[in-house]
């Protein structure tokens, strides 16, 4: 770790190394494992051309359905690869380390969220265009499908942060860490499939993609800090 | 005038006996109300002129959904005391409502789809409330299994007041989110929102067995926390001074 800041309490000029720092470092870990990423991408494309097969193959059902299940598939994806984000730091001792460092915890968290939403939720976001066109979405309703999921999968990597740390080194945590956030990732969900109903509906998309904006603003700030508590609770 | 000092209270030993004589005045309450309530609600409450006597149900359904609501949000301020001051009470009371606060919901949403069959000819349909009371029932359930699933009772205290908090701040953005997507999907097929007009009688019927599901979720609150302290403090000397404790 580059020379870090000497005092521990609310430095603000530790926030912004801090989240460099953890990024940089989550990011390096995570391109190491290239494979890794590749098999959860595969995921959200897999459940993605399941529908089709298990409903229907007529165009229009399929386009009224599309970005539902392009975001329900986006939340599993982001669901599944959420333990990566804090459990092998934990199970290494890792995680107890970031969390002595003199850098605020809420800013390496943030980070390590970063990481996260840049290697799965950015991914799912630019893959969405491609499979929106498999499900007969016109092209304005691509543009805005992707804008929402680039608006909204960070919001999932936020909250899911908070249920990952909850979850630590907990039996069951896979199935529970589902229970305690997709409930939490119901208004995500509905402003995002939403955005895509709005434009076919032609009213537009700008409601709900401000909404989702928002929702990301408050995440951003709030999340990264029920995180840390959650990441304290879990070492003591 | 004596100031009374509350943190007294917060220490589960000074709780213990104040929360056991608290039980049967409210437990009491509790069961006169509610009989008085389905008097007033079976008997005395005039039939409805559209809904004919399924209406009926809203004596249980209504205060059922209240208190649910209202549970999840005393339950997220015990947990924000507990995070707060790090008293263990506030989490015990916080660990003692959920279960209560999840029963409410389920009935809630039972009772909510029986209505249903008679009045909309359907057991459930994706209304904004029904849907959002749904969600809050997961939610419910989430923290319990939370809680279930931590061996250490005090990380299991601090996880579940950080779920709870979260939760709270969740739920109306889950309510509006529902409401805003029901509007845009369904058009006004199901119209709850327009209040029916109410007959005195039947409010003040409603009313009454609010206030009963309140004293009987406070009454059942106190007697499971009561177990919860027992359980948890099984070690400390005056546990085993207790009669109770004694004679078993």
């Amino acid at each position: 770790m580059p020379s870090a800041p000497a005092s521990a309490t609310l430095d603000a000029g530790a926030v912004l190394p801090g989240v460099r720092w953890a990024l940089a470092r989550d990011m390096k870990l995570a391109l190491r494992s290239r494979a890794e990423l590749g098999v959860q991408l595969l995921f959200y494309v897999i459940v993605v051309s399941l529908f089709p097969l298990a409903t229907t193959p007529e165009r229009n059902l399929l386009a009224t359905m599309g970005p539902g299940v392009l975001w329900v598939a986006a939340l599993l994806a982001s669901l599944l690869s959420l333990p990566r984000l804090f459990a092998a730091d934990h199970a290494d001792g890792t995680l107890e380390q970031i969390a002595l460092s003199p850098y605020p915890l809420p800013a390496l968290i943030s980070g390590k969220i970063l990481a996260h939403w840049l290697t799965t939720g950015l991914p799912v976001a630019l893959l969405a265009p491609l499979l929106g066109l498999q499900y007969a979405v016109e092209s304005e309703g691509l543009l805005v499908l992707t804008a929402a999921l680039l608006l909204g999968t960070p919001i999932l990597s936020l909250l899911g942060a908070i249920g990952a740390a909850l979850t630590l080194g907990l039996r069951a945590g896979g199935s529970l860490l589902a229970l305690l956030i997709l409930p939490l990732y119901v208004p995500v969900l509905i402003f995002g499939a939403g955005a895509v109903d709005s434009v076919r509906a032609g009213l537009g998309a700008t409601a709900n993609l401000s909404l989702l904006g928002a929702g990301l603003l408050v995440a951003a700030v709030g999340a990264p800090f029920a995180a840390a508590a959650a990441v304290r609770i879990a070492l003591d | 005038m004596a100031s009374l000092n509350w943190f007294r209270y917060s220490s589960p030993a000074k709780f213990y006996p104040v929360a056991g004589k608290m039980i049967p005045w409210f437990g009491g309450s509790a069961a006169v109300l509610a009989a008085i309530g389905v008097w007033i609600g079976l008997g005395i409450a005039p039939t409805d002129f559209q809904q004919g006597e399924a209406y009926r149900i809203i004596f249980i359904h209504v205060p059922t959904a209240w208190m649910s609501m209202f549970i999840y949000l005393v339950m997220a301020a015990w947990s924000a005391l507990a995070l707060g001051f790090n008293t263990r009470l506030s989490a015990m009371m916080a660990q003692a409502l959920a279960p209560t606060g999840a029963l409410m919901t389920f009935i809630a949403l039972w009772t909510g789809s029986l209505w249903g069959r008679p009045t909309w000819g359907t057991y459930w349909a994706w209304d904004a409330r029904m849907t959002s009371e749904l969600i809050l029932l997961f939610l419910y359930l989430g923290v319990i299994a939370l809680r279930n699933a931590i061996d250490d009772a005090r990380r299991a205290d601090r996880a579940c007041a950080v779920l709870s908090l979260v939760g709270a701040i969740n739920v109306p953005i889950i309510y509006f989110s529902v409401k805003w997507w029901n509007t845009l999907h369904q058009g006004s097929s199901v119209s709850l929102s327009a209040a029916p007009k109410m007959a005195a009688t039947m409010l003040t019927g409603m009313l009454i067995m609010a206030f009963a599901a309140w004293f009987y979720a406070i009454a059942i609150a106190l007697f499971r926390v009561r177990a919860i302290i027992l359980e948890r403090e099984r070690g400390a000397a005056w546990v085993h001074e207790l009669a109770e404790v004694k004679s078993s």
